[in-house]
């Protein structure tokens, strides 16, 4: 079974003042999609309508909400349940504020992923649209399968002008790095 | 009302649902919809966003500029790929900065992103450009005799405000599809919960128990078969059907159509034609009551 993220419990230390950063809020409030992040008032409808919620033991929204508005930024960065919401959108949908719940989770997954803590899946899909233009590698006897079923062949894809399209894009260039050495 | 389209295949049909795409052409091209294969296409971004919205929009946008410099409107069948063309041309006609910054990165490809196409998910083609009527009369073998249950996926509907079909709270549209065929849509429990296929690889616990609940909810109503619309809720529930069955000590036995396979057999397409033989859960037991009748 692949679980390349094994949800720890949920770190539930005291909070010390050293670790709070009171300006993350506002550093979160002008990026978009987490504009609204201090429209929360906690009512939990986000947790409550979860489907992930429902059968994990870490992942509340509504708790990744508030840790964001107290500004414990590195316990959010550095935990795994932040990998855990399958952006379905209905904390989205369903918020009385307009949070854009999955949006904010999204700009939290991307501060992380600046920081390096991102799942190997996604690693690997970054790496393979840097190389093939795909986000899978599409195996070659599918590609020539397609004839033998009377599907068109699949367009080739331009890696070389998506690998230019993207210069500049930190994520991408760290994909890049790691996978130039060989 | 253009009935010629760029068919986006995204990255997932290509990769191993190629069921859903050879139905889909054979019903497309029986309602006289033209498809015209889009050159150079690349991921839509939706799988990259969690890491780099940035890297999402770009990807994006250059799918855009390509369909632009064709001058056609886009055709999806992955509800993602439908629902971040869609989301990422609206943001960036919107948002003039954003629009500037990202066609910068493609200016070097000689691309640029104006926002003059539209995309629209199989199903949207289906019911507002091809129409209820055209598909009606298309039927030939009403499938009176099948009791079905559908799943629309989420990013065919959500985020609302950005995807603008349908209303996600009581979706009607499969629905009506569905019925074109004759057959009859049962209503279930918990009918627009996610498949979970998002999650896995990240936790696949998670993503299968989610599958596990809808597959339960579906038995309940004794749907003979279960209707997607989506690539990766078809993974999730035909691929991993067998998977769920043993970890969770469940028989279900409920194949899982692509809705073009569904209204194909209503058309007069064969199995084959159709390819049932790719599916992963045996759906013998329905075609024998196709072909039966009653």
């Amino acid at each position: 079974m692949t679980e390349t993220v094994t949800p720890k419990e949920p770190n539930r230390e005291p909070i010390k003042s050293s670790e709070i950063d009171p300006k993350f809020k506002y550093e979160l409030s002008r990026i978009h999609g987490s504009e609204k992040l201090l429209k929360c008032f906690q009512c939990g409808t986000c947790t409550s309508d979860c489907p992930v919620a429902r059968y994990s033991d870490s992942y509340r929204p509504r708790q990744i909400i508030r840790m964001a508005q107290l500004g414990l930024k590195d316990r959010i960065l550095n935990s795994d349940t932040l990998w855990l919401c399958a952006a379905c959108f209905t904390c989205t949908d369903r918020c009385p504020q307009d949070v854009e719940v999955a949006s904010v989770i999204r700009v939290l997954r991307n501060l992380a992923a600046e920081k390096g803590c991102v799942p190997l899946v996604f690693k690997e899909q970054a790496a393979s649209v840097l190389e093939s233009g795909y986000a899978y590698k599409i195996p070659e006897l599918r590609i020539k399968k397609r004839e033998t079923v009377g599907l068109p062949p699949l367009p080739k894809g331009n890696p070389e002008n998506i690998r230019k399209a993207l210069k500049g894009v930190k994520f991408a260039e760290n994909i890049e790095k790691g996978r130039e050495p060989k | 009302m253009s009935s010629k389209y760029l068919i986006f295949l995204g990255c997932a049909i290509p990769y191993r649902v190629s069921a859903f795409e050879i139905s889909a052409r054979k019903i497309l091209s029986k309602l006289d919809v033209e498809l015209v294969e889009m050159p150079e296409f690349n991921c839509c971004g939706l799988p990259l966003d969690p890491v780099s919205h940035e890297m999402m929009l770009i990807l994006a946008a250059r799918n855009l500029a390509l369909a632009e410099q064709q001058g056609l409107n886009i055709i999806t069948l992955c509800p993602g790929c439908a629902g971040t063309l869609k989301k990422v041309n609206k943001i960036l006609k919107e948002d003039k900065m954003l629009r500037e910054q990202i066609n910068g990165h493609l200016k070097e490809s000689g691309l640029e992103f104006k926002g003059t196409v539209t995309t629209k998910h199989l199903i949207q083609v289906l019911m507002e450009d091809v129409g209820l009527e055209k598909i009606k009369s298309a039927v030939v073998r009403p499938l009176t005799m099948l009791k079905v249950a559908e799943h629309n996926g989420c990013h065919i509907l959500r985020p609302k405000e950005y995807i603008g079909f349908d209303d996600p709270e009581d979706p009607q549209t499969l629905k009506t599809l569905i019925e074109a065929t004759g057959a009859t849509c049962l209503d279930y429990m918990d009918e627009t919960e996610c498949c979970g296929a998002p999650s896995v690889g990240v936790s696949d616990k998670v993503a299968l128990q989610l599958a596990r609940d809808k597959l339960n909810h579906v038995k309940m109503v004794d749907a003979e078969a279960l209707i997607t619309i989506c690539p990766f809720c078809h993974i999730m529930y035909d691929t991993n059907e067998l998977r769920i069955e043993k970890m969770f000590s469940e028989v279900y036995g409920i194949p899982i159509l692509h809705y073009p396979q569904l209204l194909g057999l209503a058309m007069g397409l064969t199995p084959e034609e159709l390819a049932f033989n790719e599916l992963r859960v045996n759906a013998s037991k329905l075609l024998k009551h196709v072909t039966e009748g009653a």
